[in-house]
């Protein structure tokens, strides 16, 4: 625009920055104003908090000690009982009980889950119908160490410096593919940055194709292809919603994150917080540029609602395979092949590669990769979804042809 | 005033030309050659049958629509973005958003015209007040009434102060009241020396508001200018109040159209003073209560012109004529 006519009333004309922030702004205000937008945030904000201190009471409770009674004349034993326990990934509570009855008394009200009778010449545990499945390794564990000291006092030897070179003796491994080494919280951590990119992504690529269509249904797109062109206003109505779909995953993964940290939640684990959190942020951005400008496009080729769904299911068909594939596989298996193949396929990669990045199984080099390759994919379909939206944008009545839009006027 | 607009021909200055426009949807040509011109100050009232061209050709000159061919210019240079940010519009399949609020809607549009926001809100103010609409302001569009809507639609394409107005069908739908206030807007913003063009089917609406009428058939402008250009024939009516039948006839270059009673209407073909002769004949058969010039209304003009079958035959003595 070179030449600049100034109306009576001041006004200049519009450069394409101008009119797209104005486009984008709208889109905003409006997503800000809805409550339905409002309430949707808060909903998910609530869900992923409550799921925090959820998760951890559920693992408080999964470790916490298990009481087993153990008579008085085998008293001694309890320090190793409460060892072998540990080895095992238990914690246990010993009660003393001077008599068997009291004891058994004690193990058939389910105040205590077994009780140790007796210690030689071999272990004796009472329980009350079958052993508990977690204590049973380390009841069979002290059995053994117990005829061990009794083997080793018979021979004249010292049980204790016995049980110290037993103790800290452990195998050299050598791992010709090593695994990589994850936790529950990883694995968590993967499966909820894989719904958040899912839901989010999809959420926010409906909003633009409704926009789209509502833009066209009221005829309003009319009035503003008057002021601005056609890809101003997919730009501006992208960038928007795109913005207000950051801002809800910003919310969420923080929300995420700082539960996950104030809980302590990921203390023992070798998730890294920072970078799944960050990652997650810029996976929403690459795929939600994506989806949102192919949706836009596509949308452009209807003029109702109802005819939206499907223009789009094509699209969101295409989102959920990956999806499907990296919330079942990934977290379990993050190097199973069609995983790590998937994670560098544009279309795909928004949706397994968080869940990689959350596992520890990716290098940086291989997660700025799959960034560069659906970034680099993008132009393209700026290009299409251009050319499809300029096309579709004005056209009224029933839905245009895909190949119609492609084709030229 | 538009009184310049007496002489016909080419105006040296048109604000508003339209230029030879072709447009086809497929194998339908929506547009063959439309040509005319809007003048500065000038209400000019756009009519033809549904589906001869007015939309494309309004939509054309605000670029929501590329011709095929053929040029629109604006002060004699083709028209570009910031001389199109300058037209108010108002299509003819109304579109605000619904469930935007009427005043945020207003400054919406009116930012995208270039106006800054303090600007915006001003002029939304002004034409939510002179349109009647202002308690509105804070309402969603769709709780409006129909006339509500209009009014909104109207205020949308105002709100930027434009300096040419294009309206498709802006008067449809509106009730007696509305029209008026459309009316009285439309005058207003000429009077400014606004080009205004607006489209309509109510032709006695048209004839009355209009300066000037450009009447389209087939994608072609048949006939523009003002109502007392489009009458001027080279075959003048008359119409006699007088004798009864049998004495016209006899007139040199006379053929009787319509013989009714009393009221006789002829046509005089190019004979000087051919109405004088009409007169005397008509005197000498008996008392003659009236005589004088038949003057179509625009209705008459406008069946006269589009009923004709052949594009290009027949409407050729109309003044300001678009290229058959």
């Amino acid at each position: 625009m070179s030449t600049t006519t100034t109306g009576p009333s001041g006004s200049v004309p519009l450069s394409s920055g101008r009119a797209i922030r104005l486009v984008a702004g709208r889109e905003v205000r409006t997503r800000l104003q809805s409550k339905a937008f409002v309430w949707t945030t808060v909903a998910f904000v609530a869900v992923i908090v409550l799921g925090g201190v959820v998760l951890n009471l559920v693992t408080s409770s999964g470790t916490q000690a298990k009481a087993v009674g153990v008579l008085s004349d085998v008293a001694a034993v309890a320090p190793a009982l409460e060892a072998s326990a540990t080895a095992v990934g238990q914690q246990v509570e010993t009660r003393t009980f001077d008599d068997r009855a009291a004891g058994e008394a004690a193990v058939r009200d389910g105040e205590v889950v077994a009780l140790v009778a007796a210690v030689s010449p071999s272990l004796e545990v009472v329980v009350k119908q079958t052993p508990d499945q977690q204590l049973a390794p380390a009841f069979g564990a002290l059995a053994q160490q117990l005829a061990l000291t009794s083997a080793v006092e018979q021979l004249g030897g010292d049980p204790a410096q016995v049980a110290q070179q037993v103790a800290t003796a452990v195998p050299t491994t050598t791992s010709l593919e090593p695994a990589p080494e994850t936790d529950a919280a990883q694995v968590v951590a993967g499966i909820v940055a894989g719904i958040l990119l899912f839901v989010s992504i999809m959420t926010a690529g409906q909003l633009v194709a409704q926009g789209v269509v509502e833009e066209k249904s009221s005829r309003v797109v009319e009035l503003l292809l008057a002021t601005v062109r056609p890809w101003q206003l997919m730009a501006g109505k992208v960038l928007g919603i795109g913005l207000i779909g950051l801002l809800q995953v910003v919310l969420i993964v923080a929300a995420g994150a700082g539960t996950a940290f104030g809980l302590g939640l990921v203390e023992t684990s070798s998730l890294d917080l920072g970078a799944t959190a960050l990652w997650s942020l810029v996976w929403f951005v690459v795929g939600f540029a994506t989806y949102a400008v192919v949706l836009a496009g596509l949308a452009a080729l209807v003029s109702r609602q109802e005819d939206v769904g499907a223009v789009v299911a094509p699209v969101t068909t295409v989102m959920i395979v990956p999806y499907v594939v990296g919330i079942s596989i990934a977290p379990y298996a993050p190097d199973n092949p069609l995983v790590a193949w998937l994670s560098y396929v544009p279309f795909c990669a928004p949706m397994v590669m968080p869940i990689r990045i959350a596992l520890g199984a990716v290098e940086p080099w291989q997660a700025l990769l799959s960034v560069g390759l659906s970034v680099a994919l993008i132009p393209l379909l700026v290009w299409f979804a251009g050319r499809v939206y300029s096309r579709g944008v004005l056209r009224s009545g029933g839905r245009m042809k895909l190949s119609e839009a492609l084709r030229g006027a | 005033m538009p009184a310049a607009t007496v002489s016909v021909g080419i105006d040296p200055v048109p604000d508003l030309s339209i230029d030879a426009l072709e447009k086809s949807y497929g194998t339908v040509r929506a547009l063959r050659g439309m040509t005319f011109d809007v003048r500065a100050g000038e209400i000019f009232g756009f009519v033809g049958a549904n589906g001869a061209g007015k939309s494309t050709t309004m939509r054309i000159v605000l670029g929501v629509l590329a011709s095929d061919a053929g040029e629109v210019r604006w002060d004699g240079h083709p028209i570009d973005a910031p001389v199109r940010h300058r037209i108010g519009y108002m299509p003819e399949e109304r579109g605000l958003y619904p469930r935007m609020k009427v005043g945020e809607q207003l400054v919406y549009l009116a930012r995208l015209h270039g106006l800054d926001p303090a600007a915006a809100r001003r002029a939304m103010e002004h034409w939510t007040d002179v349109l009647g609409i202002a308690e509105r302001r804070g309402d969603e569009v769709l709780k409006l009434s129909l006339g509500n809507q209009q009014r909104v639609q109207l205020a949308a394409a105002l709100v930027h102060s434009p300096d040419l107005l294009v309206l498709d069908e802006p008067f449809s739908g509106l009730d007696p009241l509305a029209v008026d206030v459309m009316s009285g807007v439309l005058r207003e913003q000429a009077a400014r020396g606004v080009p205004v063009m607006f489209s309509s089917h109510q032709l006695e609406l048209v004839e009355r508001l209009c300066d000037r009428v450009g009447i389209v058939r087939a994608g072609q402008a048949v006939a523009v200018g003002t109502i007392e250009e489009l009458r001027r024939t080279e075959r003048p009516r008359w119409v006699v109040e007088g004798p009864a039948d049998g004495w016209a006839a006899a007139v040199p270059g006379v053929r009787v159209v319509e013989q009714d009673g009393t009221r006789t209407v002829v046509e005089v073909d190019g004979v000087p003073d051919g109405d004088q002769a009409l007169l005397r004949a008509a005197l000498a058969a008996g008392p003659v209560h009236a005589f004088g010039p038949d003057r179509p209304s625009l209705v008459d003009l406008y069946r006269d012109v589009v009923a004709t079958d052949d594009v290009g035959q027949a409407h050729d003595s109309r003044p300001e004529e678009a290229h058959a």
